[in-house]
């Protein structure tokens, strides 16, 4: 545990708040406008929207004050003061302390709508500690939740659905979408509800499962998969937990297939919990055993990103195999893969 | 070229107000206290160590699962809680149950938590002596040792944001001084200039290990100064100087806002906790020692005693009472119903979440299968 903590207290950010506060927000340019934004940017706008809000609203952690590593809080210390907004020697208390102390003394204390920011993931460039992707581990920590956006606008709506909420919320921003990823994200204030996983592609053969900036991967798997004629139904399950199970339920009842696909190692990875859920759920509905495609079971390896990575053509040849395996085949059809599918880039 | 030396050749001394035998000492300033407080103050301290001893015999009993005393270090309980304020925020260790009692956590509600009953405010989750009440400012006890000290500095600053007149005070052993969050805190403190009061209790152990094994500094009054904090060494078993000292400290955070540091001498007269026999690494005649020739509840008494506001009848009353009330809160806490079933999924989250939701409805059908695999006392 104390590497992923140290890992986390690199770059960790807290934000901390009561109550929620219904005053409006501040309008730059446009009111209720649109903007082309990337990942952080939006971000930032959450937490802008967040401190404006709510006079108990916090950010402190590594760097904040001058802007963070990866600009996500650029602007609030001039903006909100130094009192509101400032560096921290930090320390992680996440596990025994931030994720108790509501049960510990049977709702008498909380620790008051913690949010701790963090990057995960792979940039193609991070090694062991920069790219690493321990989701699995904060969700079976009970008391906190796990929340990770897949573009600007789910971020921002996300972000401060997260600050609003009385719990104390690991939010995992994926590091490679900071900047590559743009989307229309609109100005106000506005918040992306928790536990409420979204169909983002519909389909009817096979369901595909993922997060982040997984998602993004699986959702040219189901492109390519489309062109050989199979229909696959995408979902961003986006809170890890508490997750939302009817939605991936009612959609493997219709498709009959479940792969689930994340960058974290697959042995003891949140597809894991998934996979044994809808199994639990689904089982007389399932025509083929749930697929997993996930990192490897290895510290995330510098020079070989590519080889760890769960890539599309991954996803892509387990999306075909499921299709066409007969469950008897299984295990031949997974012996076969194991030659043909590292063509990523 | 000139190193600074790793301990300076004067220790820093102890402030006392009261000698070994309770009489003032010459040459000494300290905070008045009036009749009416002495008097509360001892009656509290007499009232702390009967629990103790009481609780700590139930627990030999097997009616409780587990007990820790504060026996030694009443006065360190008692008297700091006397120079506080009830606005100030308590972030305890484990060994302050006093400060509890002083602001008026029953000797009912100890019973309650100790036997983990429907009554219990943290709903029997948690062992023995982890107290904790909203209503008092007192922080549900925590076991994971040092934890406290760098949420107190946030609880510090957001009394200071919020203009308070009120300070944050945390309590932690010598052994608790090790921990990366002792570090954390103190500097914490001193960097966001928090109105916090840090009350170390070195008691010479930390479960079987001694203070000599645990730093080289002179103590840790020293380690104060180095993080940029107002510091002093206390005699931790004269009521007086702990008053005295918590009492300036309170008024330093405050006006000042700054953190204050407060090393207070004692000894450790019980074992570690009920799971602990400390007469394997120390000798018997040492605690004897401290628990007789060096308590400080006989130390205040003779001080009350020799001002005339303390008589023998006032004594044999007060330990009667309170015996008997202890006796009566023990009756009626082993007889009350445990926390009921949903208590152990709520308060996981501030609602209960679908999983958790998924879960009790699946125990419950269990429980309603196969009733003699589950306790019949925890009502459904
Ligand atoms: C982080 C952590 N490490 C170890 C323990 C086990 N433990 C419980 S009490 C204790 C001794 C603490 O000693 P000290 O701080 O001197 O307090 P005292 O018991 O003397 O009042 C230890 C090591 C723990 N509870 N938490």
């Amino acid at each position: 545990m104390s590497t992923c903590v140290k890992r986390l207290g690199k770059w960790v950010s807290l934000v901390s708040k009561r109550g929620l506060s219904t005053s409006s927000v501040q309008k730059d340019a446009s009111e209720n406008g649109v903007k082309s934004l990337n990942l952080y940017s939006a971000i930032n706008q959450a937490l802008h929207i967040a401190l404006d809000t709510d006079p108990r609203a916090y950010v402190f952690g590594e760097d904040v004050g001058f802007g963070g590593v990866f600009r996500c809080t650029t602007g609030l210390a001039d903006r909100f003061g130094k009192n509101r907004v400032f560096n921290t020697p930090l320390c992680e208390q996440i596990v025994n302390e931030a994720a108790k102390f509501r049960y510990r003394s049977g709702n008498q204390f909380n620790c008051g709508g913690l949010t701790i920011r963090t990057p995960y993931g792979a940039v193609g460039h991070g090694g062991h500690y920069h790219s690493q992707s321990p989701e699995a581990f904060f969700c079976h920590v009970p008391g906190i939740k796990v929340v990770i956006p897949r573009s600007p606008k789910e971020a921002k709506g996300l972000l401060l659905s997260c600050i609003r909420d009385p719990n104390p919320i690991v939010f995992f921003e994926p590091k490679w979408l900071y900047r590559l990823a743009v989307e229309e994200v609109p100005e106000d204030d506005y918040m992306t509800p928790l536990s409420e996983a979204e169909v983002i592609r519909q389909g009817c053969d096979i369901t595909l499962v993922g997060w982040g900036a997984q998602l993004s991967i699986m959702e040219q798997a189901c492109l390519d998969a489309e062109k050989e004629g199979i229909s696959c139904e995408l979902i961003d399950l986006k809170t890890l937990i508490p997750w939302d199970k009817e939605t991936v339920e009612a959609s493997v009842k219709k498709t009959g297939r479940l792969l689930i696909s994340h960058e974290a190692p697959v042995t003891g990875g949140f597809g894991a919990e998934i996979s044994a859920s809808i199994l639990e759920r689904c089982f007389s509905r399932l025509e083929a055993p749930v697929a997993r495609v996930c990192g490897l079971d290895t510290p995330f390896p510098l020079v070989f990103e590519p080889f760890y990575m769960p890539t599309k053509n991954k996803s892509k040849i387990m999306v075909g195999k499921w299709i066409c395996s007969v469950h008897v085949e299984f295990y031949n059809v997974i012996d076969d893969d194991d030659d043909d599918d590292d063509d990523n880039d | 070229m000139r190193f600074i030396s790793d301990i300076s050749h004067k220790r820093v001394p102890c402030y006392r107000v009261l000698d070994d035998d309770g009489e003032l000492m010459t040459h000494t300033n300290h905070v008045q206290v009036s009749k009416e407080m002495a008097v509360r103050m001892y009656s509290e301290m007499v009232t702390l160590q009967t629990m103790d001893n009481i609780f700590y015999e139930v627990q030999r009993q097997g009616r409780i699962s587990f007990y820790l005393t504060s026996m030694g270090e009443e006065a360190i309980n008692i008297a700091s809680a006397a120079a506080l304020s009830s606005d100030d925020i308590i972030l305890p260790q484990y060994r302050e149950p006093g400060v509890l009692l002083w602001r008026g956590f029953t000797l009912q509600q100890f019973a309650h938590q100790c036997f983990g009953n429907t009554n219990d405010f943290g709903k029997g989750r948690q062992m023995p002596i982890h107290y904790g009440s909203n209503k008092h400012n007192y922080f549900t006890v925590s076991s994971p040792i040092a934890t406290q000290l760098p949420q107190a500095v946030g609880a510090a600053y957001s009394l200071k944001m919020d203009g308070k007149s009120a300070c944050a005070v945390t309590f932690c052993g010598d052994g608790a001084t090790s921990e990366g969050d002792f570090h954390a805190g103190m500097n914490f403190a001193a960097v966001m200039e928090a109105p916090v009061i840090f009350i170390i209790r070195n008691n010479g152990w930390a479960i079987s290990t001694p203070v000599e094994d645990q730093f080289r500094s002179d103590g840790i009054v020293v380690k104060g100064q180095a993080y940029g904090i107002w510091s002093i060494r206390v005699d931790g078993n004269d009521a007086l100087a702990v008053y005295s000292a918590v009492h300036t400290a309170r008024e330093i955070a405050i006006k000042e806002q700054r953190p204050v540091l407060i090393e207070a001498l004692s000894y450790r007269v019980g074992h570690h906790s009920t799971s602990d026999d400390s007469t394997k690494y120390r000798p018997i005649d040492e605690i004897e020692y401290w628990k007789m020739e060096r308590s400080p509840v006989n130390r205040f008494k003779r001080w009350v005693e020799r001002n005339g506001w303390w008589s023998e009848k006032d004594e044999l009353e007060l330990r009667s009472s309170v015996r008997k009330q202890l006796m009566h809160a023990i009756q009626v806490a082993e007889k009350a119903q445990k926390p009921p079933l949903e208590d152990l999924f709520t308060d996981v989250y501030d609602q209960l979440s679908s999983n958790l939701e998924e879960q009790e409805r699946l125990l419950r059908k269990d429980i309603e299968k196969h009733p003699k695999d589950y306790p019949s006392d925890v009502p459904l």
